[in-house]
C-alpha cells in the first residue's frame, strides 16, 4: 500500500506562556485505507499533531507530505482548498453550524467545493444521512439533534466531498458507549469499503487497540507507530 | 466571485437567524439616510427659493452709472503739493444717466454669450392716490426685453404686457404698492418725481415677484413715460441689465464690460454675495449633520457585526476547517453588512421621502416679506443617489473591520475547546 501522509521530522513549539517545544522530531506514515489512532496521555501533544497533519496550523518546522503533494510552506488559500477537497473533520463537540438546517450542513462543503450540483449533492447528502441512519432529521436544524445524533451528522458531513483523509479529534469523547461504538464502526467501515484513511485522535486505549495502527506519544515524541 | 451563492446563502442565513439585531442596524443607516434626505431636501429646497427670488430681483449682470464720491477739486490737481482751500464745495450735478447706453446695449448684443439685454430708466417717486402718499419707484423699461429678463409675464396677477405696451401713460404696479394705495387695475395714480414733476399715471396690469421689497415699492413703465416724467431726452438710461446664457459666467464677464463701458458692472454673485454665503452654510450644516449620523449608524453596525463575530467564532472555525478560506469567510461577514447597508439605505429613502412631502406639507407664512404657503422642498434625484452611496460606503467600511477580523479567526484555539 502506497503511504497517503507523511510526516518528517516535525518540531512543534508553543511560545504562551514561555518556549515550550510539544513535538520532538516526529516522524511517520500512514498508509491508504488504514485507521489509525494516536493516542497518549493528555499534553503529549496528539491533538497539536492532528492540527498540524489538518493543514490548520502552519507554524511548525519539519515536512508534512500528503498523497505525495508536499503542504508545508503552502499559502493558507491554497491549504484550505486543500482541506474542502481532501480532509474531513470529526470533533469532540460535534460544531454542526446551529442556525443551518442538518441537509444544509452537509452541503456547505460539497457547495463550496462546486464540483457536482446543487441537486447531486442534495442527493449525496441524503445518501450519507442514510448510512449514518439520521436521514430522517434532514430537515431539523442542527442545534434541535441529541448529542449522538450530531455527531453521526457530523461525520456525514466530513464524508461528504469523498475526502481522501477523516481526522478525528476524541470524536467519541463526548459520547455514550452505544454512540461511541456506532461512530467506530462507521469509520472502521469507510477505511474498509471506500479506502479511506481515518487518523483519530484518542485517549480510549480500548478503541485504539482496534484500529489497524497506532501512533503513540509521549511528552512530544513518538514511541510507538 | 463563484462562490458568491453560497457565500450569499450564509450571510442570508445569519443575517436571518438573528432578525432583531438585524433590524436594529438597519434601523440605524435608515434614520440616517432618511434625516439626510428630509435635510438636504428642505435645505436645497430653502437655497433654490432664495436664489430664485435674487434671480428675479438681480440680473446676471448690472451695469450703471456708480455715485462719484470724493471728488478733488481742480486746484488740488493742479497743485498737487500745495495746502489748498476751497469754501463751500458742492458735488457736481452729474447726470446719473450712461452715456451712449444704446451703444452699449448694440455691443453686449453682439457677445454670444449674452442672452438678453433690456435698458431700463429708475427713479425714485411719491405716489399719489386719494389721501393717501406712499414712496416708492418706477422702473422705465423695454417691457418685452424685461420679461426675457426675469419672466415678468409669469408674475402679473392682472392685465397684460402688451397692454403696457399700448399706452404711453400705463403702469404695471406692484401688488404691496397697489393694494397699500388702494387702487385697481384702471385707475389713475398721481406720480412725482423728487424734481417737482408731476404726472398722472394709469395702472394697468399689477405684478407679484414674492418678495415685499419690490412688490410693496415698485412700479413698471415704458422706458418713455419715465423718461418724460424725468424730463430727459429719449436717449437717456440709468441701468443696463443683462442676462447670460450661463449665470456662471457673470463675474467674469462683469469684470469685463466694467474695463471696456468704465461704468460700474455688478455680476448677480457679488451682488448677492450675502444669500451665496448663506447657502454655502446650509451645505456645510447639512453634509456635517448627515455625516454625523451615518457615522453613528456605521459604529452601531460595527458594533453588532462585532458581536455578531464574537457569538460565531465556532461557526467561523468549523467553515474553515471545511474549507472556506479566510477571503470568504471575510466576505461572508462584508456581505451581511452590505445587505444590512443596501436594505437600511432604501428604507431610509423611501423614509426620507415622505419625511421631505411631510415638511413641503408644513404651511409656512412669510408674511408679505416673501410669498410662500409652505416649506420649499427640493426632491432632486441627485439627493437620493448620494444618500444611497453614503449609506452603503459608510455600512461597507464599518463592515469590513469586523469581517477582516473574522477571517482572520485561528480555528484551532476554538475547535480544542
Amino acid at each position: 500500500m502506497p503511504s497517503v501522509l507523511e510526516a518528517n521530522q516535525i518540531n512543534k513549539y508553543f511560545y504562551e506562556p514561555t518556549k515550550f517545544q510539544v513535538l520532538k522530531n516526529v516522524t511517520f506514515s500512514i498508509e491508504r485505507g488504514s485507521f489509525v489512532a494516536i493516542i497518549g496521555k493528555s499534553g503529549s501533544g496528539k491533538s497539536t499533531l492532528m492540527y498540524l497533519l489538518s493543514t490548520m496550523d502552519t507554524d511548525y518546522e519539519g515536512e508534512i507530505i500528503v498523497n505525495k503533494e508536499q503542504l508545508t510552506g503552502k499559502k493558507q488559500k491554497d491549504l484550505a482548498r486543500f482541506r474542502n477537497e481532501n480532509i474531513g473533520f470529526v470533533f469532540q463537540f460535534h460544531f454542526l453550524l446551529p442556525e443551518f438546517s442538518v441537509l444544509q450542513n452537509l452541503m456547505l462543503p460539497a457547495q463550496k467545493l462546486g464540483r457536482w450540483s446543487d441537486e447531486e449533492i442534495e442527493q449525496r447528502a441524503y445518501d450519507h444521512l442514510k448510512t449514518l441512519g439520521v436521514a430522517d432529521q434532514a430537515s431539523k436544524l442542527a442545534n434541535k439533534l441529541s448529542g449522538g445524533q450530531q455527531q453521526r451528522v457530523a461525520i456525514a458531513r466530513a464524508l461528504m466531498n469523498d475526502p481522501l483523509i477523516v481526522m478525528g479529534d476524541e470524536p467519541t469523547g463526548n459520547l455514550d458507549s452505544v454512540n461511541s461504538e456506532i461512530v467506530f464502526d462507521t469509520f472502521h467501515q469507510i477505511s474498509r469499503e471506500q479506502q479511506q484513511t481515518i487518523i483519530m485522535v484518542t485517549h480510549d486505549e480500548d478503541l485504539a487497540a482496534r484500529t489497524d495502527q497506532i501512533i503513540e506519544l509521549k511528552d512530544g515524541e513518538v514511541i510507538r507507530h | 466571485m463563484k462562490d458568491f451563492p453560497l457565500i450569499f446563502q450564509i450571510a442570508r442565513t445569519h443575517l436571518l437567524s438573528r432578525v432583531k439585531q438585524t433590524i436594529v442596524a438597519m434601523l440605524g443607516v435608515t434614520f440616517g439616510i432618511s434625516l439626510f434626505i428630509g435635510m438636504v431636501g428642505l435645505m436645497t429646497g430653502l437655497n433654490d427659493f432664495t436664489e430664485e427670488l435674487a434671480m428675479t430681483s438681480t440680473p446676471h449682470i448690472h451695469i450703471y452709472n456708480d455715485v462719484a464720491v470724493d471728488r478733488k477739486t481742480i486746484l488740488d490737481s493742479s497743485n498737487p503739493d500745495g495746502f489748498n482751500v476751497v469754501h463751500h464745495q458742492k458735488p457736481k450735478d452729474e447726470k446719473q444717466n450712461l452715456k451712449d447706453a444704446f451703444q452699449i446695449v448694440r455691443v453686449i448684443q453682439q457677445d454670444k454669450r449674452v442672452l438678453g439685454v433690456a435698458p431700463s430708466v429708475a427713479t425714485q417717486v411719491f405716489y399719489n392716490y386719494g389721501p393717501v402718499q406712499l414712496n416708492g419707484s418706477v422702473l422705465g423699461v423695454d417691457i418685452l426685453a424685461e420679461d426675457q429678463m426675469f419672466d415678468l409675464r409669469d408674475k402679473l396677477r392682472s392685465g397684460t404686457l402688451e397692454d403696457l405696451l399700448n399706452t404711453n401713460d400705463g403702469l404695471i404696479m406692484g401688488v404691496g404698492l397697489a393694494r397699500k394705495l388702494n387702487v385697481q387695475t384702471g385707475d389713475r395714480v398721481t406720480i412725482t418725481t423728487p424734481q417737482g414733476y408731476t404726472m398722472k399715471l394709469r395702472v394697468v396690469g399689477t405684478f407679484q415677484m414674492g418678495m415685499g421689497a419690490i412688490d410693496d415699492v415698485r412700479s413698471y413703465a415704458n422706458i418713455t413715460t419715465v423718461q418724460k416724467i424725468m424730463q430727459k431726452d429719449n436717449q437717456y438710461v440709468t441701468d443696463i441689465n443683462v442676462k447670460l446664457k450661463d449665470q456662471s459666467e457673470s463675474e467674469a464677464l462683469a469684470v469685463i464690460y466694467q474695463r471696456l463701458f468704465g461704468y460700474r458692472s455688478v455680476g448677480w454673485e457679488e451682488a448677492n454675495a450675502t444669500l451665496i454665503i448663506g447657502n454655502i452654510f446650509r451645505n456645510i450644516l447639512t453634509y456635517t449633520v448627515s455625516i454625523t449620523l451615518l457615522t453613528v449608524a456605521g459604529f452601531g453596525i460595527y458594533n453588532i457585526l462585532n458581536m455578531a463575530i464574537y457569538n460565531k467564532m465556532k461557526d467561523i472555525a468549523i467553515l474553515k476547517a471545511m474549507g472556506f478560506s479566510a477571503q470568504d469567510v471575510t466576505q461572508i461577514f462584508l456581505t451581511q453588512s452590505i445587505i444590512i447597508g443596501l436594505l437600511g439605505s432604501l428604507a431610509g429613502l423611501v423614509l426620507g421621502y415622505l419625511l421631505a412631502y411631510g415638511i413641503s406639507k408644513v404651511p409656512f407664512d412669510a408674511g408679505d416679506v416673501v410669498n410662500l404657503t409652505s416649506l420649499p422642498v427640493n426632491f432632486s434625484i441627485t439627493y437620493y443617489i448620494i444618500g444611497i452611496v453614503f449609506g452603503m460606503l459608510t455600512t461597507a467600511m464599518a463592515g469590513y473591520l469586523p469581517a477582516r477580523k473574522a477571517g482572520k479567526v485561528d480555528p484551532i484555539e476554538i475547535l480544542r475547546g
